[in-house]
């Protein structure tokens, strides 16, 4: 059971990773599942969902600007780390934050990992899934002592 | 030279412990093989062939004295006492043990050093013409853009996972390339506008390796307060473009072939269009304060034609011919730019005792202001040499067994330290250097040889920049026998090009009579002053074949 932290704090799983296209998701969300979807997934069902149950899942070769107009409403962006050495969720979460001002909730999903959660939280996720192995308390830390680049504004604010 | 700030001294401080806290949790197991090695790499620190090797960062390739004598103590305490300088400008202990890397980088970062970057796919070592500051034909000194391109570089937590490692050269002359930027993943050449303002040429997608590719130019200009915008849009469109499925294939370069280069240029302006002019521009205020770290040093008013010097030039034959090949032109008059050859005969190419280092500190802090450059031809260089001071300096030097007269020529090769300790190597390369130097060690010869360059590599790596060796030889498998490939025609600078293979490989024993073959086609071709790569550019590559395989090849 992987555990979830969320601005600093161990909490309770809440929303289901879902991988790909399963049926009755619409109906699962208005029963008040709340869901990740695949950004495709979202992108085609956008119309008839909650927008407020209706999470979203970015893999690290995912165009995000297709979800741009939406920003506002989605109450939560996950990125998908393969594997910890796939460096491309960074660039989606820097744009995500601070090129297009995405403020709710932003979650690595995958291989997250203790040692690179300081540099994803300098990137702007704010919530990590941490693989299963991964100890919360250890993860905890590691947030509070990264380690920061020497160059003023190289970690969005 | 820069001097670290508080927050600078606490983040080498804060690594130390970060790192030791992973090495413990690898040693017992918590942290795996496969989540341990990119942290080890990114603190420098590989497992090579007889035991770990530790890299050590030397940024741009410039060290203080004090810094120059921990090394030389880390050599004695923790290695074998000596160290390896790269090409790239760092120093690397070969027999280090895995569970004291922590307590080395504790002594590093106690004179404000580290082994951050040095390794991994992220943005490594910054490195520039050891000549940076003080070069006669400079157009402005890159130190200062340098120092704030590894200040951004250093732990950008956007770019520490990237398809592969990525190099940043920067050269602030204009004629003379002496950092090999066409030959980097990015390189910026110095330029100034017509009307003045300060920039930069930025090359991309240049690079060795198994895939050897001269740098294109992406922009003919960017004004130096874009600098940090224009190199974050190129790695942020690499960090998320870049092949990821083959790390053969995953350096900057194949992507901008793949994309095309003006393909890739595109993706690159239109990323730099969100963040030009923003609040990523670096400010006339931060370019001041960098500045003033390099301020030019305080020299004291020194006669060119000092009586005592003028004697030692006429009265002492090695010292003439040391001060011909060793010493180069400095901004200031009376002043010399002096190269220390880290490639004696026998000696592997590049390395140095810590009784040289020691040695080496000492003299720059009588004749030098207290400051040596590391070239990324192996050598060390003493920047600010009063001439009055080279006959004693000299003496000194000699005594080191650092005054070999060859800097440029033949025997001055660079050279990866190859099957002997590198994991990678396919063949050593360190023997061959020593037979070549054995083979070429009458001065007189080398002299009227002039300048050449020879470069050796143990594998496609290309540690050893063969493929820009006026003389190129790369290590090759054939079989688990050593073979070595011979190429002719590379070249650094603004005619930057890759060297050709001559025709079918070498075994080891051959490697001095081939040289000698293509030194006997120079020698007979040349004209009047013309250098050896001048030669091979004009006449071509046939007739050196013609004589070293015998109208065969």
């Amino acid at each position: 059971m992987s555990a979830l932290i969320r601005d600093g704090k161990v909490i309770d799983e809440n929303w289901q990773w879902i991988e790909g296209d399963v049926p009755r998701v619409v109906e699962r969300l208005e029963a008040g599942e709340l869901l990740m979807l695949p950004l495709g997934v979202w992108l085609a069902q956008r119309p008839r969902l909650d927008p407020l149950c209706a999470g979203v899942w970015l893999g690290p070769d995912d165009a995000l600007e297709a979800l741009l107009p939406w920003l506002a409403d989605v109450p939560l962006v996950a990125i998908h780390f393969p594997l910890f050495t796939d460096g491309r969720g960074y660039s989606l979460a820097h744009l995500l934050r601070r090129r297009h001002g995405y403020t709710g909730e932003l979650r690595a999903i995958g291989d997250v990992l203790v040692d690179q959660l300081a540099l994803m939280a300098q990137c702007g996720f704010n919530s990590f899934s941490l693989r299963a192995d991964q100890p919360p308390a250890a993860a905890l830390a590691a947030l509070v002592g990264g380690l920061r680049s020497p160059w003023p504004g190289s970690a969005v604010p | 030279m820069y001097r670290y700030k508080q927050a600078d001294q606490r983040l080498v401080e804060d690594r130390v412990a970060q790192f030791r806290d992973q090495m413990t949790r690898f040693l017992d197991g918590r942290l795996g093989e496969d989540e341990f090695r990119p942290l080890r790499l990114q603190n420098g620190l590989y497992v090579q062939r007889h035991a770990p090797m530790l890299r050590v960062a030397i940024p741009y390739g410039t060290l203080a004295a004090y810094q120059l004598r921990k090394l030389a103590d880390i050599a004695r305490r923790f290695d074998r006492g000596y160290g390896h300088f790269t090409t790239r400008c760092n120093i690397q202990f070969n027999w280090v043990r895995l569970e004291e890397a922590p307590d080395i980088l504790a002594e590093l970062a106690a004179v404000q050093m580290h082994a951050i970057q040095t390794s991994g796919n992220c943005i490594r070592n910054i490195t520039t013409d050891p000549f940076a500051g003080v070069a006669a034909d400079e157009l402005f000194d890159p130190r200062p853009y340098c120092e704030i391109v590894r200040q951004w570089s250093t732990l950008a937590p956007e770019f520490l996972f990237l398809p592969r490692k990525f190099k940043i050269a920067f050269a602030g002359g204009v004629e003379d390339d002496r950092a090999a930027v066409r030959f980097h993943d990015i390189g910026a050449l110095a330029r100034v506008a017509d009307d003045g303002r300060v920039g930069f040429e930025i090359f991309v997608g240049g690079g060795l390796g198994r895939t050897p590719m001269v740098g294109r130019t992406i922009r003919d200009f960017l004004p130096r307060e874009e600098l940090l915008n224009y190199f974050e849009a190129i790695l942020r469109v690499y960090n998320r473009h870049g092949r990821r499925d083959n790390k053969y294939k995953a350096r900057i370069k194949i992507l901008v072939k793949d994309l095309t280069l003006e393909g890739f240029t595109r993706e690159v302006e239109d990323e730099w269009a969100w963040t030009r002019g923003g609040p990523g521009c670096i400010s006339d205020a931060t370019f001041r304060e960098m500045e003033a770290f390099f301020a030019r040093h305080d020299y004291a008013p020194a006669p060119a034609d000092d009586p005592g010097y003028l004697a030692a030039l006429d009265g002492e034959r090695a010292f003439a011919r040391w001060v011909e090949r060793n010493v180069s032109p400095h901004r200031e008059p009376g002043y010399a730019v002096v190269t220390l050859s880290l490639k004696k005969t026998g000696v592997p190419p590049g390395d140095a005792t810590a009784e040289q280092m020691d040695g080496v500190a000492e003299l720059a802090e009588r004749f030098s202001a207290g400051e040596i450059r590391v070239s990324h031809e192996q050598n060390l260089v003493l920047p600010h040499v009063a001439r009055r001071d080279l006959p004693a300096l000299w003496q000194g030097v000699r005594a080191l067994g650092l005054a070999t007269p060859n800097i440029g020529l033949l025997t001055d090769l660079v050279c990866c330290p190859g099957g002997d300790f590198c994991s990678l190597a396919n063949a050593r390369s360190i023997p061959v250097a020593a037979a070549i130097q054995q083979r070429f060690d009458d001065l007189d010869y080398l002299f009227d040889l002039g300048p050449l360059e020879l470069n050796m590599s143990g594998c496609v790596n290309a540690c050893g920049h063969h493929h820009i060796g006026h003389i190129g030889i790369l290590g090759v498998d054939k079989n688990n026998e050593e073979w070595y490939q011979v190429t002719l025609g590379g070249r650094e600078g603004r005619h930057a090009a890759l060297g050709r293979v001559i025709g079918p490989s070498f075994a080891a024993g051959q490697i001095p009579d081939v040289i000698a073959d293509l030194l006997k086609v120079y020698v007979g071709a040349r004209h009047e002053g013309e250098i050896f790569i001048d030669t091979v550019e004009r006449v071509g590559l046939d007739a050196f074949k013609a004589r070293v395989y015998g109208g065969a090849a």
